[in-house]
């Protein structure tokens, strides 16, 4: 474990010694801030599409920051030759997999924080009102989230030879799941055989990370708290995703060249 | 003296990308004993199989057939690399870690408490003359600097065995000079190191025995002085075992 948090350690000291996190966090406070200063249309319900916006940028720059970090985590370690004195260490390589997951997954929980906790004081400078319960809710599943897709793009990674590749696959099948994974099923049910069962199988297969965009909606209309069971077992699905991939990873890297 | 690095009939078979193409054989049935305490100069024209019997020491490549051990453990095993320091050829470490940062870093990995971590880092900052820049991030070091870093990592855990690979490429001649003192010191110390280099004056100035392989093969091995003894110095030795014929004779 001391090796794998050794190695998480090196992950984290990368993120906030980059600018990637400052531009985002940065380029989100000033059009969160900007838009919040406007009062349009004098509409006083106006404050919840400045929600509603505030957490689609912070949802898009924790996908951002996830993926691409995640994505030169092992190409840049090849590329750069670290790899090789890391290897040379009494270090397995699926405890390099951790802790490089464990690194990129703990990074993006900081900045999260970052993000929320930005979002809550926006928040409550216009309405006067801190529900901290429902902020920690979808905060959680939105990390619990970004661990699938950190195992997914670390599992990328191993499997297609650039980053950028990796990542631009990536961001696309996690926004087309956004987007139309909720659909799937309806879909798959206005077609004929045997394409109805392949769309199906997609529907059960891929993971639903739709589940915890979802969330943002409990914010943005000041719903009543999900029960915490629903969010324990959104959890544990999301958990048992991060963990097929991060098995995947650890399979793929296990016997693969590193000279 | 003790065995701790072996190889047997090691074959290493990296296949072709290319359609129908042969597999490119690195190594065919290599056989090597290096014992404790010496220094091994293990030598070989470019892509004779050098670095990649290095890798197949350090657990990188899966040899093709035939076996590699250190310290008696198959190199498969992490725990085989737990006695072992390795610095590459050319030396790239994270560059946003500070020397301490890095070094603190790999003693963690071998699992070295706190305090022998500390001893050693100021140890080995002092071994490679760069406390003054522990500090700074490895970005803003000269090459022979990042050189000294890989010596430091590699010494991180008071190895018993050093694999350098050609640890002096690219260095200035005082940069060559510290690291030739600095493999003597480990000798006197009783450490085993293998060195694989093209630079045979180093070779012959430092080494107690040398290998000699040519695409994939071992050529010849021995004493440093029983294989010069019959020629005029080590690069004629060389030349001559790996079949070099001058073209303007």
């Amino acid at each position: 474990m001391k090796t794998i948090f050794a190695l998480a350690g090196v992950v984290i000291k990368e993120l906030y010694r980059r600018k990637d996190f400052y531009v985002l966090f940065i380029l989100t406070v000033v059009i969160c801030v900007i838009m919040a200063s406007l009062n349009i249309f004098n509409d006083n319900q106006i404050i919840r599409y400045v929600k509603e916006l505030c957490l689609l940028l912070i949802w898009v720059s924790s996908l951002v920051i996830a993926i691409t970090t995640t994505a030169r985590q092992i190409p840049a370690e090849r590329e750069q030759r670290t790899l090789l004195p890391l290897l040379a260490k009494p270090l397995t390589r699926s405890q390099l997999i951790f802790g490089k997951f464990l690194g990129c997954w703990l990074a993006c929980g900081l900045v999260l924080f970052c993000f929320y906790a930005f979002f809550g004081a926006l928040a409550a400078s216009r309405e006067h009102a801190w529900p901290l319960l429902s902020y920690f809710q979808a905060a959680f599943l939105h990390w619990m989230t970004l661990g699938v897709v950190i195992a997914m793009t670390l599992l990328g990674s191993l499997v297609f030879a650039a980053p950028s590749s990796n990542s631009t696959i990536c961001f696309v099948f996690v926004a087309t799941i956004l987007c139309v994974g909720r659909y799937l099923d309806a879909v798959a049910l206005s077609l004929r055989e045997p394409l109805r069962s392949v769309i199906y199988s997609v529907y059960y297969a891929v993971p639903h990370l739709e589940i915890s965009f979802g969330m943002r909606n409990l914010i943005v209309h000041d719903w009543p708290l999900i029960a915490w069971k629903f969010i324990g077992l959104d959890a544990i699905y999301s958990l048992a995703y991060t963990g097929i991939f991060l098995v995947a990873a650890c399979l793929v890297f296990r016997r693969k060249a590193v000279n | 003296m003790s065995i701790i690095l072996k190889t047997e009939k090691l074959r290493v078979e990296f296949k072709s990308r290319e359609f129908r193409q042969q597999p490119k054989i690195a190594l065919r049935g290599l056989d090597l004993e290096v014992g404790t305490g010496e220094i091994f100069g293990f030598l070989g024209p470019n892509g004779a199989g050098k670095t990649t019997t290095i890798n197949v020491l350090l657990g990188f490549v899966q040899p093709t057939c035939g076996s590699a051990a250190l310290f008696g453990i198959d190199v498969r095993q992490p725990i085989a690399r737990q006695r072992i320091g390795y610095l590459p050829e050319m030396t790239y470490y994270y560059k946003f870690l500070s020397a301490e940062e890095l070094l603190r870093f790999y003693a963690k990995i071998f699992g070295l408490s706190r305090s022998e971590t500390d001893k050693r880092i100021e140890n080995l900052l002092k071994l490679v003359e760069l406390e003054h820049a522990s500090k700074r991030q490895i970005k803003t070091y000269s090459k022979g600097m990042q050189q000294r870093v890989g010596l430091a990592q590699a010494l991180i855990n008071n190895p018993d065995l050093l694999v350098l690979d050609e640890p002096t490429s690219g260095l200035d001649p005082v940069g060559r000079m510290k690291v030739r003192e600095i493999i003597q010191r480990l000798k006197n110390e009783g450490k085993t190191v293998f060195f694989a280099s093209h630079e045979l004056g180093e070779v012959e100035t430092v080494c107690d025995r040398v290998a000699i392989i040519s695409e994939g093969e071992l050529k010849a091995i021995g004493r440093v002085n029983e294989i010069v003894a019959q020629h005029p110095s080590l690069e004629k030795a060389f030349l001559e075992v790996i079949g070099y014929k001058p073209q303007h004779a």
